[in-house]
């Protein structure tokens, strides 16, 4: 193995790490803030990058069009989604609100087929995007860099924006206590409203990002908001930290486990029983992880502290 | 008196009337294909392309009408089997076509062929049902599934590759089309990759495939996962470096959504749309006509069963209850397909010529598959010698 391939590898990772973060900040602020259980995240990805292939098909393949068409468009939807349906459900129990969620998972992927039909539909990465980058010796997609910088960048936007601004702290205080931070007479419900929106956004954002490596078709988000939910239990509920942090943890480990581990067991066995065995091993890896977090630090590897 | 008189009357009336609706009663057709969910795309275009072949003649296969119940397996096979038990026990049908997967057709092979029911299968061809498991009341007009694969590994041969990654999902079929590839491969398979079916990038193998630096690359990725291969080893800079030959990757179903990415990218199947005979021309013609979009290979064979229904009935007069004279009817093949020859194997799966394509641009400036070579010629299955029928 050579010191390319490495770092080719941990690129990879660091790319779905912070795919994984856009969605994740948004779902841990939910569950954190509003405790409320929102399976509907990956439809909003989904959204996102319905909407961007619709912009990036209406406006002769501009990318900055798919961007501006899937961003605000997903805020809305967000916005629609949590004035309409969930702002009924913040006093019910978890269930009820595992249910309606669940059913928007549903209502969405129906919504898709109808309109834009069946077979996945076409958007592809902006032409200054689509070359490769050389890096020590092996080619890496230019486009999955830009993810990686859109990605910190949003991080460090959050980070802004929940450490120094005063909207920020209202978030912080109200993952840590949002009775008291209703009972000091903040308006909680329009807190909600706009913690919900900027999920949806990220959601949105990362759907716009993932569109052109990733098929756009209906029931595209399961598989990615099952791997939301890792990060966020790994990470610890609430906290954008963790987010950050756990995506990261859970796209290296992911990749790195995915690229390495068939290899290093076909010196251990025999090459058809690494090649039966190593994958499954392999997509097991952040479960285990998950599972080991769970057992050791319930609350996760970097939880929100309670005052 | 009078009243015996009416009464004998009345019978003889109500007799005459059903046996006049009893003539006119259309032949029921049961189809039955994956309609909904990410797959639903290929079912679409298997109805498009038979009901477009009843509508042109005006609601009749072979002068007599039909009737076709359409139905969505959605991918389950406990639901396909319920639907052949309904079509069967309740709808009296004759006749079930469609069937898009090969786990859907190892549920409802059994049901359908044992009750005597004709299965006309215009897509999947697993290997059960080509060897030991065949019927004689099977008869499937698209491919044995290895068919695909073959022809590719003959043709990475004829081009004289030394080196070839093999790649698929890790469930049977994709070990299914890496084993038949290599049965026509004579090169060296220096890896094969396996990823989980649910897995939507490919970054780290594609790195791992990059560093190995083989003479080409085979890959089966159907449907989504097609779209997500194709882009991905495109957008990684290996498409104009690394040939990549594949089955059922980017085909009609998925070069909409691939479009440019997807130029070069070779693929091996039976037919393409700019197969140059005059039962194909009208085909395609009339299909983006309607549609407005080029048909799928799908579109293609199941346009090909409603044709060979089509002859089959003609030949018995509509009389498909005389099974033994249907059965022979069908053997005949007796129609003009879009592929060109066309002939049925002792297992009543085709016997036809494999080609490879390249995706490149057509005459209207649409991705399309364009044909490049013929490596297999009359080719069947590496199965028919088990099947006794």
């Amino acid at each position: 193995m050579t010191t390319g391939l490495f770092f080719t590898q941990l690129l990879n990772g660091l790319q779905l790490g912070v795919l994984l973060f856009l969605l994740s900040a948004g779902l841990t602020l939910v569950f954190g803030i509003m405790n409320v259980v929102n399976l509907a995240h990956g439809s909003l990805y989904m959204m996102g990058a319905y909407f961007a292939a619709a912009g990036f098909n209406a406006f002769d393949g501009s990318f900055l069009a798919a961007a501006l068409v899937a961003v605000p468009g997903t805020l809305l939807l967000g916005l629609l989604i949590e004035r309409i349906v969930l702002a009924n459900l913040y006093q019910r129990d978890h269930l009820d609100q595992v249910l309606a969620t669940f059913g928007l998972i549903l209502f969405f992927n129906e919504v898709v087929r109808f309109i834009w039909g069946p077979a996945s539909v076409y958007i592809n990465v902006p032409s200054w995007l689509s070359g490769t980058i050389n890096l020590f010796g092996l080619p890496y997609p230019a486009y999955r860099f830009a993810i990686i910088a859109v990605g910190l960048a949003v991080g460090l936007g959050l980070y802004a924006l929940i450490n120094r601004t005063r909207v920020g702290m209202l978030i912080r205080a109200g993952a840590s206590n949002p009775d008291m931070v209703s009972a000091l007479g903040v308006n909680i419900r329009g807190l909600n409203t706009l913690v919900f929106g900027l999920g949806a956004a990220l959601a949105g954002l990362a759907g716009l990002m993932a569109g052109p490596i990733v098929s756009v078709q209906a029931g595209m988000g399961e598989p990615v908001l099952i791997l939301t939910l890792v990060v966020i239990v790994t990470g610890g509920i609430g906290s954008i930290r963790g987010a950050f942090y756990g995506a990261l943890i859970v796209g290296i480990v992911d990749t790195v486990g995915r690229a390495f581990l068939p290899t290093l067991l076909r010196e251990l066995f025999d090459r058809s029983v690494a090649q039966a065995v190593g994958p499954a091993i392999a997509s097991m890896l952040i479960y285990l992880l998950m599972a080991a977090v769970l057992a050791l630090k319930p609350q996760g590897l970097f939880p929100v502290k309670h005052g | 008196m009078l009243s015996f008189t009416t009464r004998t009357l009345a019978v003889l009336a109500l007799g005459a009337a059903a046996g006049l609706a009893q003539a006119q009663a259309p032949i029921k057709i049961g189809f039955m294909a994956e309609l909904s969910g990410p797959q639903g795309a290929l079912g679409q275009d298997q109805y498009d392309a038979f009901m477009m072949v009843v509508e042109r003649n005006g609601g009749k296969l072979g002068g007599v009408p039909v009737q076709v119940l359409r139905e969505d397996s959605q991918l389950k096979p406990d639901v396909a089997t319920q639907i052949v038990q309904k079509l069967i026990e309740k709808e009296n049908v004759p006749i079930i076509t469609g069937v898009t997967f090969s786990n859907v057709m190892m549920a409802v092979h059994k049901p359908i062929t044992e009750k005597g029911v004709f299965l006309i299968g215009s897509n999947a061809g697993p290997a059960p049902i080509a060897g030991a498991q065949c019927s004689p009341f099977q008869y499937i007009v698209s491919w044995q599934n290895d068919n695909q694969a073959e022809v590719v590994g003959k043709y990475a041969t004829d081009k004289g590759y030394k080196r070839v990654i093999g790649m698929a999902p890790n469930y049977q079929a994709g070990k299914d089309f890496v084993a038949g590839f290599k049965r026509f491969y004579k090169g060296e398979v220096i890896d094969e990759i396996y990823t989980p079916l649910n897995q939507p990038d490919f970054s780290a193998e594609l790195a791992q495939v990059a560093a190995k630096n083989p003479d080409a690359v085979y890959v089966f990725y159907p449907g989504g996962l097609g779209v997500n291969f194709v882009r991905q080893y495109q957008q990684a800079g290996l498409l104009g470096k690394i040939p990549l030959l594949s089955s059922s990757t980017a085909d009609g179903s998925t070069l909409p959504a691939q479009k440019e990415t997807a130029l070069g990218v070779i693929s091996g199947t039976f037919w393409g749309p700019d197969f140059n005979n005059p039962a194909n021309k009208q085909f395609v013609e009339e299909f983006e006509k309607k549609y407005n979009r080029i048909p799928s290979q799908y579109a293609a064979q199941s346009y090909d069963a409603a044709l060979l229904l089509d002859s089959a009935i003609a030949k018995v007069k509509g009389n498909v209850a005389d099974k033994k004279a249907f059965a022979a009817a069908l053997k005949a093949a007796d129609f003009k397909s879009v592929r060109g020859d066309f002939k049925f194997n002792t297992n009543n799966f085709p016997i036809q010529d494999q080609h490879i394509f390249e995706v490149a641009k057509d005459a209207k400036g649409r991705v399309s598959l364009k044909t490049i070579a013929t490596p297999l010629k009359a080719h069947g299955d590496a199965y028919a010698a088990q099947c006794k029928m």
